[in-house]
């Protein structure tokens, strides 16, 4: 059986280098002590366990250098990936610590930190450990169905011009328009922005939430159902109203 | 280059075995070179419907292997000379399936048919992930019920996601949807979900309906394609999924109930 590879393959077809741009979650430590993020890590991830999943991660020591807390870059590694997260990136990391990740292959960061240029506006006075950082905002535009069992998380709007199968699951760190019938899960502001919103062309939805707070197809009204609405959160509670 | 055609649904029982050896059968009648490759291995059914099971001396395992050569492996049906059968592995399971050894299989079988049609197990592992990963189109076979539709729904979610298609940024597999075992008497009834509905969840392109029909079971048992039963219904709607397949305009038949049009003929209700 031979096989003439020059026939069956057009040359461009075996391999290409492309530049592509990702969106991966950046978790930024303002503290070296490995049991405290290991705490509130679980806790992160068990609000939404299948978006962190096997994720990639950059973890940020920018914070930690700055306050010459010192961290064992081998151990917090292990740390991460014990969470079934994987590492992916170091940055903001000094000489040492760049080193230490270069010896068990974890690639260096070099571009400045953007939580370090985001000015601490946060109201809580308690110390917020781990934090995630929106990387982008612009919008994700979905011209293809997405079908049940398809996954789409996006850091900031979602907008969808085709249809939402039951069975699949949209979400969005913003707002999430579907310009169609949306049958699925779909969740706005999951990391916790309350002011995100959701609109759709007719609502069918197995699952609706905006930042934590949700409604199952059960709880719909009818009075709502396959109709074109926007919903909304106003003092924890989620509303549904008929778009006119 | 020959087009590879994935007959595939997700959920099994719906007619997946029946509708590849009926169109391999009406490709093959036209005149074009097709093979129809049984992706399900250790429950290998396409041999029967195709009725050439005590022919079998090799199978695809075999070829994928080096054990035997696609020649000898190759089974020439009995009833058209251009249409050959590549017969499943009974004895193995989808594990004995890999990814390079369907390229390899697949990319000699190009050389000399117009088309592969490969008949996909149920479910949504190895094998049916084989199955539809170098296709250039779906046919997918959807029964009118919901977990039917649901499931073929997740399938179009693999194929658009995990085909090499759609690895490679190339044009996506082109999508083609088969109703089945479709009933009007009871979808009137409503026990059955109509064509709207099913449209409205999986908007894709119809290639036919195929109306429930007893011709298919008599087909299956005497091991000939039903398309080759001209004088039936199901026979019939196979024909003219093959002829819209090939770019021929045919209206849409077995959609409405032959009572329902009596009533209207009569003016009931």
């Amino acid at each position: 059986m031979s096989i003439d590879t020059e026939k069956t393959y057009e040359i461009q077809s075996v391999l290409e280098i492309k530049s592509s741009t990702f969106f991966v979650p950046v978790l930024v430590l303002y503290t070296n002590d490995l049991v405290v993020i290991e705490q509130r890590l679980l806790q992160k991830i068990s609000q939404a366990p299948d978006f962190f999943r096997n994720s990639p991660i950059v973890f940020d020591l920018h914070e930690l250098n700055h306050n010459n807390d010192e961290i064992d870059v081998v151990k917090l590694v292990e740390l991460i990936r014990k969470m079934g997260l994987f590492p992916i990136g170091i940055r903001g990391g000094n000489e040492f610590q760049n080193e230490q990740a270069n010896s068990i292959f974890i690639p260096i960061d070099n571009t400045q930190s953007i939580a370090a240029e985001i000015p601490k506006t946060s109201v809580s006075t308690s110390q917020t450990i781990v934090k995630e950082v929106v990387v982008n905002n612009a919008a994700t535009l979905i011209t293809q169905p997405v079908r049940s069992g398809q996954r789409i998380y996006v850091s900031g709007d979602l907008i969808i011009l085709a249809q939402v199968s039951a069975g699949a699951e949209i979400m969005a760190e913003g707002n999430i328009h579907v310009y169609n019938t949306l049958r699925g899960r779909a969740l706005a502001g999951v990391q916790g922005n309350t002011n995100a919103r959701i609109f759709c062309f007719d609502l069918q939805a197995e699952l609706i939430s905006i930042a934590g707070d949700y409604k199952t197809s059960e709880d719909l009204k009818e009075t709502v159902e396959k109709k074109p609405v926007q919903i909304y959160l106003q003092n924890h509670a989620l509303i549904i109203k008929e778009l006119v | 280059m020959a087009r590879i055609i994935v007959v595939t649904s997700g959920k099994g029982g719906v007619g997946k075995t029946t509708t590849s050896a009926a169109i391999a059968m009406g490709l093959a009648k036209r005149g074009h070179k097709t093979v129809v490759i049984d992706f399900d291995v250790g429950l290998r059914n396409l041999d029967l419907i195709m009725g050439c099971e005590r022919r079998v001396v090799y199978d695809f395992i075999n070829v994928i292997n080096g054990e035997a050569n696609l020649n000898q492996a190759l089974i020439r049906d009995k009833h058209c000379n251009s249409l050959f059968i590549l017969p499943a592995s009974q004895t193995r399971d989808k594990d004995a399936l890999t990814l390079e050894g369907v390229e390899k299989v697949l990319e000699e079988l190009s050389k000399d048919f117009k088309y592969i049609v490969c008949d996909s197990p149920a479910g949504i592992e190895k094998g049916a992930h084989l199955a539809m990963y170098f296709a250039d189109d779906a046919f997918v076979v959807t029964n009118p019920e919901v977990s039917s539709v649901r499931d073929s729904d997740r399938m179009l979610g693999i194929m658009a996601s995990k085909s090499r298609r759609a690895e490679l940024g190339m044009e996506p597999i082109k999508e083609y949807l088969l109703l089945t075992r479709y009933d009007p008497d009871r979808v009137e009834a409503g026990e059955m979900l109509s064509l709207e509905d099913v449209q409205e969840i999986l908007s894709l392109h119809l290639l036919g309906i195929i109306p429930e029909s007893k011709a298919v079971l008599n087909a299956s048992n005497s091991g000939t394609p039903v398309i080759l039963d001209e004088k039936s219904d199901a026979g019939q709607a196979y024909a003219d999924v093959v002829a819209r397949y090939l770019g021929e305009k045919r209206p849409h038949r077995f959609i409405d109930s032959k009572k329902g049009f009596l009533r209207k003929l009569f003016g009931g209700k």
